[in-house]
């Protein structure tokens, strides 16, 4: 599991991009670029990244990242382009402007976008990978969820489920301190949250969210533990939110000093900066790696912003599978041939009267 | 041929699809080994394994959200609500993820969700619903409600291929009291169409599960004492609705009533009553009117159970009101 120079160079790869992309997208946030709200992972690169590297993308591994998992979504193939593109909510995004943010992907990428409803991904991803099971595929799953998440019964229902079928499953429980504004001590009064595996019956590990070689250790036991068959396993991940929930948030419940201390003491990119110093890499090889990171989110924000926004009425298409005929709002069109053509799209034309 | 019931129809869709097809697969509380509270899924585990017939713990979410997961995957997966009163613990994972999916993010979720909904059998307030308006209103699912024998094999069959999510309401008093001729072969009805059950041409009848059988009843009656042809239409899905059969039907008749067992307010009749108004106002000779249940949770002695779900009897009544204009 030891991980190679060139690993190691990716690793800070991937978590430079997804700092530098989410500080373009602040950029774009108050150019008023980017539609609705904007979600940081500000300090919790690692625990994204890390988790997400000890996937296998040749066995087709799937995981479902939360909000505060664009580092694991790069890491298993999401393109900048895509993100800012979802962000500015354009016509030719991964879900042409129907969706949010980070809520994309589908399992032939190797990630399933999410829902705002926390927790509900777990069941989901009992689903995914009891199916791989069933079928006999040697893919693992990984679901991430908040400290708040746990809080839900389908947290609960999901992950009691999968233990029970034994699906190939770890579920990260991601302990940044806050869901919203509020903090652990009033989420939960377990210690922590990795005391909840063992009233599932399946293994729990703790570990430090903020160091990415710990994070991917911690992650690839669970996962070599998945795919051998032996089932769920809990991790939680003690890291810390150094953003609001959004950029609006003003992180006035926050006692003062607590935000800068973890970005003195904890940040999780100058960490491992340090211990790739220490392994001897240059500063130069880090500075071209941030030079390349620089160059991708430029070329991705022009090619973002020229992007057109999506027709209006591509809002009516893809509900179904087999969507013929979706009537048209009668009461948008010219009133001459309104009703003709309300009735002719459900096929009340047809009848003879 | 022989005659099958309402239940033994399900029975057989469900073995037959999973026969079919390796990725159909049934997930639920009790089905396996027992066969089902209702012993719908009997003898299905004892064929095809109990990784392919999942005895799952008391949980809703994780039935529909596993289902939904699977389904991404490729499988065609099965839940059993053990009585269709309880998705409503699922209402989340249907409404917001499932109900979704496909249009957020392209991801299709085929899949059945299915259970003995409806009263008439003094099941109380908890074991008696029909919760199909509380997912009427959600874009993205699909629900049907048989009322015969080879409805509800033919159109499970079809939930089963259908690349969405149906929800299937079974009608728990039909179980075993409807019995009649299995057609023959790969026996699959279309999702979306109604039927005609009985041709007729003074007033349409519209309506769907165990209250097609009272309809008709009421048609019976109305012919012999009235002489009023009555038209009726089983609607067989409720999303989406047949419009074509609702607005041919009230052209036809000039007159309509709705019947559902559902309760009154946010019901499935109000939203065919402003349908019908929207296009066929002109063709109307009378008001549209509905029997429906009372606005009352379902109670439980026979007394107050009878009085607040429609009676044939309130059918004729309404209808007499109709044709009066």
């Amino acid at each position: 599991m030891t991980l190679t120079r060139e690993q190691k160079l990716e690793l800070y790869y991937f978590m430079r991009l997804t700092r530098s992309l989410e500080e373009r997208l602040v950029n774009l946030y108050r150019q008023t670029k980017v539609i609705g709200g904007l979600f940081r992972s500000l300090g919790q690169e690692a625990d994204a990244v890390g988790a997400a590297y000890a996937l296998d993308k040749s066995k087709g591994d799937i995981l479902s990242p939360l909000i505060r998992n664009l580092g694991a979504m790069l890491v298993r193939g999401a393109e900048p382009t895509e993100v800012i593109k979802q962000y500015m909510a354009k016509g030719d995004s991964p879900t042409k402007g129907k969706e949010l943010n980070i809520h994309f992907g589908g399992i032939e990428r190797g990630f399933v976008g999410q829902i705002s409803h926390l927790g509900d991904m777990v069941p989901v991803m009992a689903g995914v990978t009891l199916a791989a099971k069933m079928r006999g595929e040697d893919r693992v799953g990984l679901v991430f969820v908040g400290d708040g998440a746990t809080s839900t019964g389908a947290f609960h229902e999901g992950i009691n489920f999968a233990a029970v079928q034994r699906c190939p499953l770890v579920v990260i429980v991601e302990n940044n301190g806050y869901a919203y504004s509020t903090p652990v001590a009033k989420q939960t009064a377990a210690r922590s949250f990795v005391d909840k595996a063992i009233g599932y019956g399946i293994p729990g590990e703790q570990a430090d969210g903020n160091d990415v070689l710990a994070v991917y250790d911690v992650t690839r036991r669970a996962v070599d533990r998945a795919r051998r068959g032996e089932g769920v396993t809990l991790i939680e991940l003690i890291t810390y939110r150094r953003k609001g929930h959004a950029e609006h948030d003003n992180q006035s419940y926050i006692p003062e000093g607590e935000i800068d201390r973890w970005a003195a003491e904890n940040d999780p990119i100058d960490r491992f900066v340090k211990v790739l110093r220490a392994e001897n890499v240059k500063a130069s090889e880090l500075t071209a790696i941030d030079d390349r990171v620089r160059t991708e989110i430029d070329t991705a924000t022009d090619v973002a912003d020229a992007s057109p926004m999506p027709e209006p009425v591509e809002a009516l298409r893809g509900v179904y599978a087999n969507q013929a005929n979706v009537p048209p709002l009668w009461f948008r069109e010219d009133v001459s041939s309104a009703v003709d053509s309300h009735e002719r799209a459900s096929g009340w034309g047809t009848y003879d009267v | 041929m022989s005659e099958v019931t309402y239940l033994e129809g399900i029975r057989q869709a469900l073995f037959e699809e999973m026969e079919r097809d390796p990725n159909v697969f049934c997930l639920g509380e009790d089905i396996g080994a027992y066969g089902g509270a209702f012993k719908v899924t009997e003898g299905l585990q004892a064929k095809f394994g109990a990784s392919r017939v999942i005895d799952t713990p008391i949980s809703e979410i994780a039935i529909v959200g596993a289902a939904a997961g699977a389904a991404h995957m490729g499988m065609r997966p099965v839940c059993e609500m053990q009585f269709m009163d309880f998705v409503s613990n699922a209402y989340d994972m249907l409404t917001n993820y499932v109900a979704t999916a496909r249009y957020r993010i392209g991801l299709g979720c085929p899949m059945v969700v299915r259970g003995p909904s409806g009263g008439y059998v003094r099941g109380g307030p908890f074991h008696s619903q029909n919760p199909e308006a509380a997912f009427f209103h959600t874009p993205g699912l699909k629900i049907v409600s048989p009322a015969s024998a080879a409805d509800a094999k033919g159109l499970m069959k079809a939930a089963i291929r259908d690349d969405d999510c149906v929800l299937f309401f079974e009608h728990k008093y039909l179980y075993r009291r409807i019995k009649e001729e299995m057609p023959a072969g790969d026996h699959v009805v279309q999702i979306g169409k109604a039927r005609t059950a009985r041709e007729g041409t003074d007033v349409s009848i519209i309506t769907y599960s165990a209250t097609l059988w009272k309809a008709l009843e009421a048609a019976e009656i109305m012919q012999a004492e009235d002489g009023v042809s009555v038209e009726v239409i089983d609607l067989r899905t409720l999303l989406p609705l047949d419009d074509a059969a609702i607005v041919g039907t009230v052209r036809k008749t000039n007159r309509v009533l709705i019947v559902h067992e559902d309760t009154r307010t946010g019901g499935i009749a109000g939203e065919i009553t402003a349908r019908i108004n929207e296009t066929c106002f002109e063709w109307l000779d009378a008001p549209v009117l509905r029997v429906t249940a009372a606005d009352v949770p379902l109670p439980y002695s026979p007394p107050l159970e009878d009085y607040v779900l429609p009676q044939t009897s309130d059918i004729v009544r309404a209808l007499r009101r109709i044709v009066a204009y």
